[in-house]
């Protein structure tokens, strides 16, 4: 017999509609693509100052002792 | 539970978290008449009878940038074919939006949706997005985005064919 099988799904997805039900309410503020000018703008772009992107970048790359950084695929082979 | 079982309780998780209702208008829908009092423009062009590009973009979008030049080709070829370009901005700074259009001077018709009112009700779900209507007011092709040469090509595809269908029986 199947169902009893189901049931523990059965429960936790109805726990799930319960719990994440509000997420798909068109009531939820969200902001539409046509009002992403504040998103868009270029104080808003992480990599806006380069000196900053390098010092970060050597930080990262110091910390993890793995040359390359974000940017390159490598072995993590400890060589910087 | 089976690792089945609680699969299928995971999809439906992710479905009941994830899913979202988009009411974008779709190809076969009529479009909203683009209606002089919420739109600012001098004048609103007609499309009645018109094959119509409408084209939202935004002074902050670069794809929006770097379409209306091939809009403005398109403008030169078609619009004595009877092709209307409207390219309707969603800025919701004024200043941004007259530098642009003095900065690009498109030659087709460019409206300015200053409340938001007319991308409301079509719901784009990316910027730029352009509809393609027929001569009878219909959505027929749904663009998102702006990717180049590929995107002009489609275009223009698409206008010829539309171009080339019978005025609609009155």
């Amino acid at each position: 017999m199947k169902t009893p099988r189901l049931l523990p799904a059965l429960l936790l997805a109805a726990l799930g509609l319960t719990v994440f039900g509000g997420c798909t309410s068109a009531k939820l503020v969200r902001v539409q693509p046509w009002e992403r000018a504040t998103l868009a703008d270029y104080t808003m772009r992480p990599d806006r100052d380069p000196l900053a992107t390098t010092m970060n970048e050597h930080i990262y790359f110091s910390r993890e002792s793995a040359s390359g950084g974000r940017g390159v695929g490598g072995s993590g082979c400890g060589c910087n | 539970m089976s690792p089945r079982n609680t699969l299928c309780a995971a999809g439906l998780l992710l479905l009941t978290g994830f899913v979202t209702v988009r009411a974008e208008m779709q190809a076969g829908e009529q479009f909203p008449a683009l209606d002089p009092s919420v739109l600012v423009s001098e004048p609103v062009p007609a499309t009645t009878g018109k094959v119509t590009l409408v084209d939202f973009w935004a002074s902050w979008c670069a794809p929006c940038k770097a379409s209306f030049p091939t809009y403005a080709q398109f403008h030169a070829q078609y619009a004595a074919h009877g092709l209307v370009i409207v390219g309707v901005s969603v800025d919701e700074n004024q200043a941004k939006f007259d530098a642009f259009v003095k900065q690009l001077a498109p030659p087709f018709a460019i409206v300015w949706d200053a409340g938001h009112q007319l991308v409301g009700r079509v719901k784009v779900a990316a910027m730029p997005t352009c509809f393609l209507l027929d001569r009878a007011g219909r959505v027929r092709f749904v663009h998102h985005g702006y990717h180049g040469a590929e995107s002009g090509q489609e275009l223009r595809r698409e206008i010829e064919s539309l171009l080339a269908e019978p005025p609609p029986s009155t």
